[in-house]
């Protein structure tokens, strides 16, 4: 007899049980990282109940998913049932907090949609927030530093840290993290998976660790005089949070701050040492693994890499350019007139033109989504440039969202081969990836995943634009598009009312629902999920 | 000397019959037909049986042989045979193989698989090939001193400018000796009146530079070659193309096989490599094939090589070359308009020989099969022809012999009569086949 279960008669060749069994045991374990900010609150003398409330429901909750299936039998379906199970739920019960926090409050997290959204954009590592004002009069340094760690804990991959801690997800590991993992197939590194994945969150760890420490090391060093400035007070305890909180969300590409002005609030120094941070996010793991096992040559001669490099090179270089001659800034632009009169000192100084262009396009194109400034005072060729720079994303087996840099230098190629076999019919020319050649269902693969991709945002970017017009809030065409590219492409801060400076919180519960959608599929990149919808994957 | 050759086919055969006359030969073989048929045609001794098992080799008697050679059609079976041999004895030991992986493990160790000398077919071949086409007119290269020297042998078409001219005239190349002349009627060992003829066979021996001026000289219209086309992605013929990528070529290869032709295009990344019959004729015009420099057909059967050197020779190719598996066809390709057939097994047997003859030469090169050979020798500090001059060693020596090339100390000098020879010196002989005997004593 198959224990497999008969819905309506029919068979279903997924056996939903697993999944929902192991999701559970995923996020039974999110108790355990719900011990930081528990412990925040004490440093702090705040609130504990909200976090222990939370560590026993989030445990409980997780304690009876187990109960579905006792002996979960893991499949390649029930790997992607269960990688996109995880994050769904994971993002749920991430509202946990800001819901028992907001009770009582005029916090706009208290309502249900906003917090999922949030929560959703925190494990995604979007960073685009909806959260009225960011500030500890509002919110609890124990609940921003959960919204920080949020991102940190999707960065890498909430099933790839599951691998590596749970011995039981080891034999279908390879298939789960090579649904959760971004770009077009996951390198082991090590024979083992388990090990795989615990090698890719040790440098993760460390990098994070690394900046945290160089960050609170320009605080002692005088370089970063505002490290505990505005928001978090000034002393080594505020720097300390705050160096903490931004190293949490810098490596996971996520974008989260606790200060409204994102990374403005820091001195020029602090904001060109989270430049190559950033940079070293976008990087693939394997590689970045290798460079600290003692081969550089092997991320020097990366075809993405260079190309990765490349692109944030010309970017980069053309919009310093644009800045430092002008008409980089719009005088007249709704960004607040304090800010305004600074921003038209950097037209003509060579220093912040390049400091913010870089940080901008970095910032994006690895899908950050922090600002040195807030770029709805650039003009409007360099808010487009900085649009299509979010469609490029960071590099196959980083923590960057978007399409990847791998996918789109393949596609150059294989338009290229297009190009030449319409010449020569008869020329077999596979393409090309550093030296090794690409399968060509692989490259159909990437082909059709960036076809989605393309497809997902035009619909996506329709649906905004409409629900704007039936909840009757304006919403330019740049901003509609900007919306959907910096949620599916879990960049975070878009243009206009959704600029860096400001939040999300103006769309209707339907568009936020609908970028809650966007923010999913796009860290699982689309195929796994909607693979789930077809009528294939449960019954043949 | 007594030798053991595993294997009667076409090689196997071929050694055999060169060997015969002057050693002690056996010939192992799995096929009844051919066992019998070589102990009929050659003065040899047949063994039948599987000359990778120990019995067999033992029945050949191979520990008292001085060398075995395998040369079966089976790269593994040869191997398995130096091996088994290699258990019980310290015979020396040759194997030829096609695929050159074998051929790369074996010069990673000493004395990998117990195998003293390893012959590749496949890539001495492309080897070949790619010698010849560098020099157009060429039909036969030969490299000696490390690359230092070079001989050649070039056929001189009746237009070429060199027609009619002396040699003193045609020498204008300080680094090259004009080796011989090979006419019909005989080989004429040139002197300074001597007249060159059109359809002559010139064999020159010098620095590769000059041969490539030479080459230029003979047929001043034709520079190297640019637009070169592969056909046929055997193995061979991807050898030939990844040389030619060495080079710096960026040929054009095609291959009828969908799934080989896509395992050549990913190996071989500055080739363009394309899906079609070689004999589809619409397809050769539309990619201009009649446009290439040289042509080279590599596929799988005689028949089919000699069709398409035949078809992009009508379409216009300047050059073809093909490859010519059965020994006897060479002459017969050449004939029919085919400018140069290379014979992978012809080859083989040449390497061979120079382990097989038992001589102090250290690199051989046959000529028109074995009508003469041009050997490179290393002079010993005790030899006889240290310290003279060439002048006093060519007079001991019989009429058909010509000093090509002299390198010492990695340095070409160009041989004089007064030039005298010292020890560590590397010689480069042309020697008629009647004087190679004479030659070996002398040096």
């Amino acid at each position: 007899m198959s224990k497999l279960p008969f819905v309506g008669g029919r068979r279903l060749r997924v056996d939903w049980r697993t999944s929902v069994a192991l999701t559970g045991r995923v996020v039974k374990y999110l108790a355990v990282p719900l011990a930081v900010p528990l412990v925040t609150a004490l440093l702090y003398g705040e609130d504990i109940a909200v976090f222990a409330v939370s560590m026993l429901v989030v445990f409980l909750f997780g304690f009876a998913l187990e109960r579905v299936a006792p002996e979960p039998d893991l499949g390649a379906r029930e790997a992607l049932l269960m990688v996109a199970l995880t994050w769904f739920t994971v993002a749920v019960v991430g509202t946990l907090p800001y819901l028992l926090a907001g009770v009582g409050t005029d916090s706009t997290l208290a309502q249900p949609v906003n917090a999922l959204f949030e929560s959703m954009s925190g494990f995604t590592t979007t960073g685009a927030t909806v959260m009225g004002s960011i500030s500890f009069e509002q919110h609890s340094h124990a609940l921003l530093i959960w919204r920080q760690l949020t991102q940190w804990l999707g960065g890498m991959g909430i099933v790839v840290l599951a691998v590596a801690i749970l011995p039981e997800l080891s034999v279908g590991g390879a298939q789960l993290m090579d649904a959760e993992a971004p770009g077009p197939g996951i390198e082991k590194l090590t024979p083992r998976i388990a090990e795989t994945a615990r090698a890719l969150w040790l440098v993760y760890a460390g990098i994070t660790l690394l900046e945290i420490l160089l960050l609170f090391g320009f605080h002692l060093g005088g370089l970063a005089p505002n490290l505990d400035g505005a928001v978090a007070g000034t002393d080594h305890a505020a720097a300390a949070y705050n160096a903490i909180a931004h190293g949490l969300t810098t490596m996971p590409t996520g974008g989260f701050s606790p200060e409204a002005r994102s990374i403005e609030a820091f001195s020029a120094a602090v904001q060109w040492l989270i430049i190559p941070f950033m940079v070293a996010a976008g990087v693939n793991f394997a590689l970045t693994w290798r460079l600290v096992g003692g081969s550089p040559r092997a991320l020097f001669e990366d075809t993405e890499f260079r190309a990765y490099l490349g692109v944030m090179g010309v970017f980069g270089v053309f919009m310093t350019a644009l800045l430092f001659v002008g008409p980089g800034i719009v005088p007249g632009a709704d960004v607040g007139a304090e800010y305004i009169a600074d921003y038209l000192g950097i037209e003509g100084d060579v220093e912040s033109s390049a400091r913010h262009a870089l940080f901008q396009v970095v910032s994006i194109v690895t899908t950050t989504g922090y600002a040195s400034m807030d770029f709805n005072a650039w003009s409007t060729p360099l808010k487009y440039l900085l649009l299509f720079a979010m469609f490029i994303g960071g590099s196959a087996g980083s923590t960057g969202g978007g399409i990847k840099v791998v996918r789109w230098v393949v596609i150059v190629k294989s338009i290229k081969r297009e190009l030449f076999t319409t010449v020569h019919p008869e020329a077999v020319s596979p393409v090309r990836l550093g030296g090794t050649s690409i399968d060509e269902r692989a490259v159909r693969g990437i082909q059709t995943f960036t076809l989605l991709y393309l497809l997902c945002f035009g619909v996506g970017a329709a649906f905004i634009m409409l629900e704007a017009g039936r909840a009757g809030y304006d919403l330019t065409v740049l901003e509609g598009m900007s919306a959907v590219a910096a949620t599916l492409g879990n960049v975070g801060p878009g243009f206009g009312l959704l600029g860096p400076m400001n939040s999300y919180l103006t769309f209707s519960p339907a568009s936020k629902l609908a970028m809650v959608f966007l923010m999913w599929i796009g860290r699982l990149e689309i195929i796994p999920v909607l693979v789930l919808l077809t009528g294939a994957y449960w019954r043949s | 000397m007594r030798v053991v050759i595993v294997g009667a086919g076409e090689v196997g055969s071929n050694i055999a019959a060169d060997l015969a006359a002057d050693h002690d030969v056996v010939v192992v073989d799995v096929d009844d037909d051919r066992v019998e048929s070589m102990s009929y045609s050659h003065d040899v001794l047949t063994v039948h049986g599987d000359g990778t098992e120990v019995s067999t080799l033992e029945e050949a008697g191979v520990g008292e042989a001085d060398m075995l050679i395998a040369s079966t059609d089976d790269d593994r079976a040869n191997i398995v045979a130096c091996g088994t041999a290699g258990v019980f004895t310290e015979t020396f030991t040759i194997a030829r193989v096609k695929r050159p992986q074998y051929l790369r493990t074996w010069e990673r160790g000493e004395r990998t698989f117990d195998v003293d000398f390893m012959v590749c077919t496949d890539l001495l071949t492309a080897e070949t090939i790619t010698g010849v086409i560098g020099l157009p007119t060429a039909r036969d290269v030969d490299t000696f001193a490390d690359g230092l020297v070079q001989m050649a042998e070039f056929e001189v078409p009746p237009e070429s400018p060199v027609v009619g001219q002396t040699v003193q005239q045609a020498d204008r190349f300080a680094s090259l000796t004009f080796a011989a002349i090979l006419r019909e009627d005989g080989i004429v060992i040139p002197r300074g009146n001597t007249v060159i003829e059109g359809g002559d066979d010139l064999v020159v021996i010098g620095s590769p530079d000059a041969a490539r001026e030479f080459s230029s000289a003979i047929a001043p219209e034709q520079s190297g070659p640019q637009d070169i086309v592969v056909v046929g992605g055997s193995e061979i013929g991807y050898q030939t193309v990844r040389l030619l990528e060495a080079r710096g070529f960026s040929p054009r290869l095609i291959e009828h096989d969908e799934v080989r032709a896509r395992w050549l295009a990913e190996q071989l990344p500055d080739t363009t490599v394309m899906q079609s019959d070689a004999t589809n004729r619409e397809f050769l015009e539309r990619e201009n094939v009649g446009d290439a420099d040289v042509l080279i057909a590599a596929l799988e059967s005689d028949q089919k090589n000699l069709l398409a050197g035949l078809l992009a020779d009508r379409l216009g190719t300047t050059r073809s070359v093909a490859v010519v598996d059965t020994v006897e066809f060479t002459d017969l390709f050449e004939a029919v308009g085919i400018d140069v057939a290379v014979s992978p097994r012809e080859a083989t047997a040449e390497e061979i020989t120079r382990f097989t003859r038992g001589r102090r030469a250290e690199n051989v090169s046959l000529i028109e099969g074995d009508r003469a050979e041009v050997m490179e020798f290393e002079v010993d500090a005790d030899g006889d022809a240290v310290g003279r001059p060439i002048r006093e060693l060519a007079a001991a020596l019989p009429n058909g012999v010509v000093f090509g090339a002299i390198t010492r100390d990695f340095e070409l000098i160009t041989p004089r009569g007064d030039t005298v020879i010292e020890a560590g010196d590397h010689v480069v002989v042309f020697a008629d086949a009647d004087a190679v005997d004479a030659v070996t004593a002398a040096l």
